[in-house]
């Protein structure tokens, strides 16, 4: 680890005792140690007194985070942020390495998680999320807690694990320090204001704080030097590059696609995703225009700006996913009887919205006399596409690279698209710009040490992140073992990257490659049966210490990815269900075991 | 010694009797390639990989792998099936290839776009007709051709019989085949698997071709082993032993050319599978290993001389060969139409071009030959010239075929030009890897543009031999062709002229690397020429000769220095 580094400035014994002291840190802990000398070093600069090491004393905030693609990850570090700027103290803590017993003595409490799947926790959150449902939960009199719920509202257990977390904490004797806000995709305003609410309520009861302490920012390992574009600020990025990535008579578009992050400062991690600002395709904005019988060139407000309504339908509104508050406003505008039961019953309202667009809803219900204000009042903003960066850094320098499907299909008469992917794969040009920004995904990381192995499970797009992984390692020269399994429909024209990865097993960086192709032969072949059959090798992987990742489909993929690991866990781990499954949160405890699923 | 083995060389040697690491590389899913060295020894196994190169470009910009699939040739010496095997062929370029079945200048098949996967359910699907790929690509002994429709005579039954006899004997022996492709489970290996190969099997391919004068239909001189038979009061005495042939060659390595094989004597009928076993060995034991491009018979006949030859067969083979019999060889086209033979059975020799069959848009070739097959009790026989004979009707199935040859429009010769019928082309583009120009998808447009110049100057009726490859390994024997075209690039050909009809002369290069308006620009005068002065030739390689515009072969250089140089 020393041989590469340039010479030291510090003496012998200083060394020695640094040399013995990183030797004894795991992962996270040379996160911290890393970020708590980045703040460190920023206290000096700015001629602040330097911070100590030891805890923050006194009943300050504990934040704590469940967060699956890193959402609620960057809101909690923004909910720090600002909370130490108005001089509290504050520790943030992933939900996985908060330890459960202090949940007794804690005074105030922010969780901000988000949910997944069917209603589900995130991996992270799973652990606190059964700690707190069990029989072993603690009284909690003591506590003021208050939560921020993530959720899709296209789902039908929209927000429920923040409902979870805010409606036991209440069940075991906390108190609301103020009201849950349930966000829907287009996050940032309400969370920002929930922020605001939540701090002035934290200043108002504990005014005496001071500030004589320099905040310490914990510097992110992933960001070395901080760049001026972020979620709020998008970096516009030139696209470079579009292939498609499927061979001639495949059923499916799968695009490549590089994008330029050249003089931005951006910095990513394999493993981050990329944020993009899509834009809806002008032709429905057109077909939404004509059934309103609306110009486009009239005004509308959203939030404080005015806006032409062609450009708030095509930039800043959700127009290809329907929401329940917008069918609740829709059905009173229309006052269609039909509408407004549906509306009264949540669950055949969600399966109602599944697959129906704006469009759809105007056409199926006219409203007379329409107002162009009344049309986008409740219309969600459209939130930015995550995709999962496709490239290292240490491999393609101010390049990111994503691998995006072009999501088409017809319903009800109508071709109907996905926009972020249709917008990068066809109506974006090259050399035209894409306003993204960086969505850093801390627990979708390759194993901090380069030796450990590593297994990729990435059917479909899901592959994205472990091309990012395999240039990282390549390009670091880690020595880990690497062992992929991919799957998609048809082996001739499905195989992303397929010379790539055929490359990285010729060069011996990849030393297994196991693929599924679910429509080449009478049987249906996926991912999980390779698992199982690989079962005895995956299992001396899993007890030599391998990492496994997952990237992908959520809905379908993961949770059979999770029965077959439970399987292989079982049977070649002579394990009985139970502990099969014990096996497998320890995993995902340890970070062995992450997933980027969606 | 050994460590300037060719790798070719090397990987055969230590593949443990053909079996190499075949079987992991069927296993592999995750290319649909075989691993680099298997890909050399597959060819032993009658298969080659090689990738549509129509997709080559723009599957390696969408990080694909290229398209692999595999050829798949048979081994049928002499060409030889039954309708049953008919159908199951068919069958298997329905279900395993690509709908396709081409015939070819060895009188067999080849299967194209096999994919990996299908590879040895195709082959299980040989053996249950009685088939098999064994040897018909790689370093061993080839499909042994000859003459076809063996009905005709007594003496036609007796060659057919020899071709068997000699490809059974030439045969490799090891249970690679069986336990790669017909899952039978894998045996320690020893010497004994090739008692007459041994590991080394040979230095490179080896052909042996059997005519029954006058008719050359299978260009017995085009081999490493030419036999011709000679006849004796309505029986095979024995054979004419010719021994070197060889057309494929080097563009720009003038130690590479076309060679016909040279008459070196006699071996009566009863010793001819020996002969072929000891010449075989000859050149097991002396061929060049360490240039693949020098390792043919002909030039280790070239480099040791033919009285070396003749001591050394005497040696391995316990008898000299006797003196050489009186022969004629006149033609080498095929006898397009019905036939009758003296036992009174019918054959229909069909013209297929390109040996291709399939169902194009106009013409339901496959289809057709399938509902023939099924009302069909004689035999198939393919030509050297990659036509088809149906062969052994009897008298009552004369007509319902007849009734199907019209129904679907097949062409008994007379539904095409001269040029056409005689034409022959090799594969080429898209999938063969050693192509540099199109061939079989270029043909019929040249056919049509050559014979539009004919028909100018009045010779459209006149059965000039055209041949056409897309590169100078000649595949559809380029150099006998009175009028061949060889690729040197895209579009791009070699020009020669001159061979005879009868497989007796090679012809020469005429002009090099020209395109489509120059070859054409080069024919027409000499066309017009043959149109105004043909009386006294027989054919227009032969006039070529006659007039001086050619003058007679020089060499190996005919084959390397064009004749006209760059105008």
């Amino acid at each position: 680890m020393t041989a590469s580094l340039p010479p030291s400035p510090l003496s012998d014994a200083q060394r020695q005792q640094v040399d013995a002291l990183v030797r004894e840190l795991n992962g996270q802990q040379l996160d911290w140690v890393q970020g708590y000398l980045a703040g460190y070093r920023a206290a000096l600069q700015s001629g602040g007194e330097a911070p100590s090491v030891s805890q923050p004393q006194g009943a300050g905030l504990t934040v704590l985070f469940g967060s699956q693609t890193g959402n609620a990850e960057t809101l909690a570090e923004r909910l720090t942020e600002q909370a130490r700027a108005k001089g509290l103290e504050v520790e943030c803590f992933d939900m996985d390495n908060f330890p459960t017993r202090r949940l007794k003595k804690e005074q105030r409490l922010a969780i901000i998680t988000s949910t997944h799947g069917e209603g589900d926790p995130p991996d992270n959150a799973l652990g606190l999320h059964e700690y707190l449902h069990g029989r072993k939960a603690p009284k909690l009199g003591q506590l003021k807690y208050a939560v921020l719920a993530l959720g899709d509202s296209s789902y039908e257990y929209f927000c429920q694990t923040g409902i979870d977390f805010d409606t036991r904490l209440a069940e075991l004797g906390g108190e609301r320090l103020i009201e849950r806000v349930d966000c829907d995709e287009d996050f940032d305003e309400a969370a920002d204001q929930w922020i605001a609410s939540l701090l002035d309520k934290l200043s108002a009861e504990q005014p005496t704080a001071g500030a004589e302490h320099a905040p310490i920012t914990v510097a992110s390992v992933t960001q070395g030097q901080e760049s001026r574009y972020d979620r709020k600020h998008p970096f516009t990025a030139p696209m470079l590059d579009r292939v498609t990535l499927n061979g001639r008579g495949s059923s499916k578009a799968v695009h490549h696609i590089e994008l330029s992050l050249e003089e931005s400062g951006l910095n990513y991690t394999p493993g981050d995703s990329l944020g993009v600002y899509v834009q809806n395709d002008p032709a429905l904005v057109g077909r939404v225009l004509e059934h309103t019988g609306f110009g486009g060139e009239e005004t509308v407000t959203l939030k404080d700006e005015s806006v032409r309504l062609d450009q708030a339908l095509q930039h800043h509104l959700e127009l290809t996913r329907l929401t329940p508050p917008t069918v609740q406003h829709w059905a009173k505008l229309s006052e269609s009887s039909e509408l407004n039961t549906l509306v009264d019953n949540k669950r055949e309202l969600i399966q109602w919205l599944h697959g129906r667009d704006l469009l759809d809803l105007l056409q199926a219900y006219p409203v007379d006399g329409l107002d162009a204000q009344a049309l986008v009042d409740q219309l969600r903003r459209l939130p930015p596409r995550l995709y999962s960066i496709a490239s290292s850094q240490a491999a393609v320098d101010d390049e990111v690279h994503l691998t995006v499907a072009a999501v088409r299909y017809e319903q009800r008469g109508r071709e109907r698209e996905g926009v972020g992917s249709t917008w990068l794969a066809d109506r974006l040009a090259l050399d035209e710009t894409a306003p993204v920004f960086i969505d850093p995904n801390k627990n979708f990381r390759l194993p901090q040490d380069g030796d450990t192995p590593i297994i990729m499970i990435g059917p479909g797009t899901g592959i994205a992140p472990f091309r990012a992984f395999m240039q990282e390692r390549e390009a670091l020269e880690q020595a880990g073992k690497n062992w992929l399994f991919f799957g998609d429909r048809n082996f001739r024209t499905d195989f992303l990257y397929q010379r790539e990865w055929l490359q990285w097993r010729k060069q011996g960086l990849l030393s297994r490659l196991d693929v599924a192709f679910s429509r080449d032969g009478p049987e249906k072949v996926y991912v999980q049966h390779r698992l199982r059959e690989a079962g005895a090798e995956l299992w001396r992987w899993l007890e030599d210490g391998a990492h496994i990742y997952v990237c992908g489909d959520a809905n379908a993929m993961a949770p059979d990815v999770h029965e077959a690991l439970i399987d292989v866990a079982s049977t070649h781990g002579r394990k009985s269900r139970e502990n099969a499954e014990q096996y497998l949160r320890d995993m995902t405890r340890d970070k062995r075991y992450q997933r980027d699923v969606y | 010694m050994s460590d300037s083995l060719p790798e070719a060389e090397q990987i055969k040697r230590e593949s443990r009797y053909l079996r190499g690491s075949l079987r992991e590389s069927l296993a592999d899913k995750a290319t649909g390639a075989l691993r680099e060295d298997d890909t050399h020894l597959s060819k032993f196994h009658g298969l080659y990989q090689q990738d549509d190169r129509d997709l080559r470009e723009e599957r390696r910009q969408q990080k694909l792998e290229p398209h692999f699939q595999f050829m798949l040739r048979l081994r049928l010496p002499g060409g030889m099936l039954t309708p049953n095997q008919w159908l199951g062929l068919d069958e298997v370029a329905e279900h395993f290839a690509d709908g396709s079945l081409r015939l070819t200048t060895r009188q067999t098949f080849q299967f194209h776009r096999v994919f990996k996967e299908n590879l040895a359910p195709l082959i299980q699907h040989l053996d249950g007709l009685g088939l098999d790929s064994r040897g018909a690509c790689g370093d061993v002994n080839r499909n042994v051709v000859t003459n076809v429709n063996p009905h005709l005579s007594a003496s036609h039954q007796t060659v057919y019989e020899t071709a068997v006899q000699i490809s059974e004997r030439l045969k490799w022996r090891s249970a690679a085949y069986e336990e790669v492709w017909l899952n039978q489970p894998e045996k320690q290996t020893d010497e004994e698997e090739e008692p007459f190969y041994s590991y080394l099997y040979l230095p490179r391919k080896f052909k042996v071709a059997i005519a029954l004068p006058p008719h050359n239909d299978c260009d017995v001189l085009a081999n490493d082993i030419g036999l011709i038979a000679i006849e004796e009061k309505g029986e095979i005495a024995g054979y004419n032993i010719a021994v070197g042939g060889g057309l494929g060659m080097t563009y720009g390595d003038r130690d590479t050319y076309p060679r016909l094989a040279t008459p070196v004597g006699f071996v009566p009928a009863d010793r001819v599978v020996d002969a072929c076993e000891a010449i075989v060995a000859i050149q097991r034991d002396h061929g060049c290993r360490t240039n693949r491009a020098h390792a043919r018979f002909k030039y280790t006949l070239d480099d040791y001389g033919l009285d070396w030859f003749r001591e050394q067969f005497a040696e391995v083979h316990g008898q000299p060969l006797e003196a050489v019999r009186d022969y004629t060889l006149t033609d080498s086209g095929d006898r397009f139409g019905w036939t009758e033979d003296d036992e009174g059975f019918h054959h229909l020799t069909l013209c297929i071009p390109s040996g291709r069959i399939r169902d194009f848009e106009q013409l339901k070739l496959r289809t057709a030959l399938r509902t023939i097959a099924k009302i069909h009790s004689g035999e198939f026989r393919i030509t050297c010239n990659q036509n088809l004979i149906i062969a052994r009707v009897n008298k009552k199935e004369r007509s319902a075929i007849q009734k199907l040859v019209d129904h679907y429009g097949l062409d008994d010769g007379s539904r095409s030009t001269p040029l056409a019928r005689n034409a022959m082309s090799c594969v080429a583009f898209p999938t063969c890897g050693l192509a540099m120009a199109e061939s079989e998808r270029y043909l019929p447009e040249l056919t049509g543009k050559i014979h539009t110049l004919m028909e100018e100057v009045g010779i459209g009726q006149e059965a000039i031999q055209l041949r056409v490859t897309g590169c100078p390994n000649g595949c559809a024997r380029p150099y006998l062709g009175e009028i061949a075209l060889t690729g040197k690039g895209p579009g791009k050909y070699n020009l020669y002229l001159g061979a005879d009809t009868g497989g007796n002369r090679l012809n020469r290069l005429y002009r090099e690397n020209i395109d489509e308006p120059q070859i054409l620009a080069e024919l027409k005068p000499l066309f017009e020429r043959y149109a105004r002065e043909r009386e006294s030739a027989k054919g227009f390689g032969d006039f070529l000769y006659q007039s001086g515009i050619l003058s007679a072969n020089t060499g190996p250089n005919d084959f390397h220095e064009p004749l006209i140089a760059r105008s």
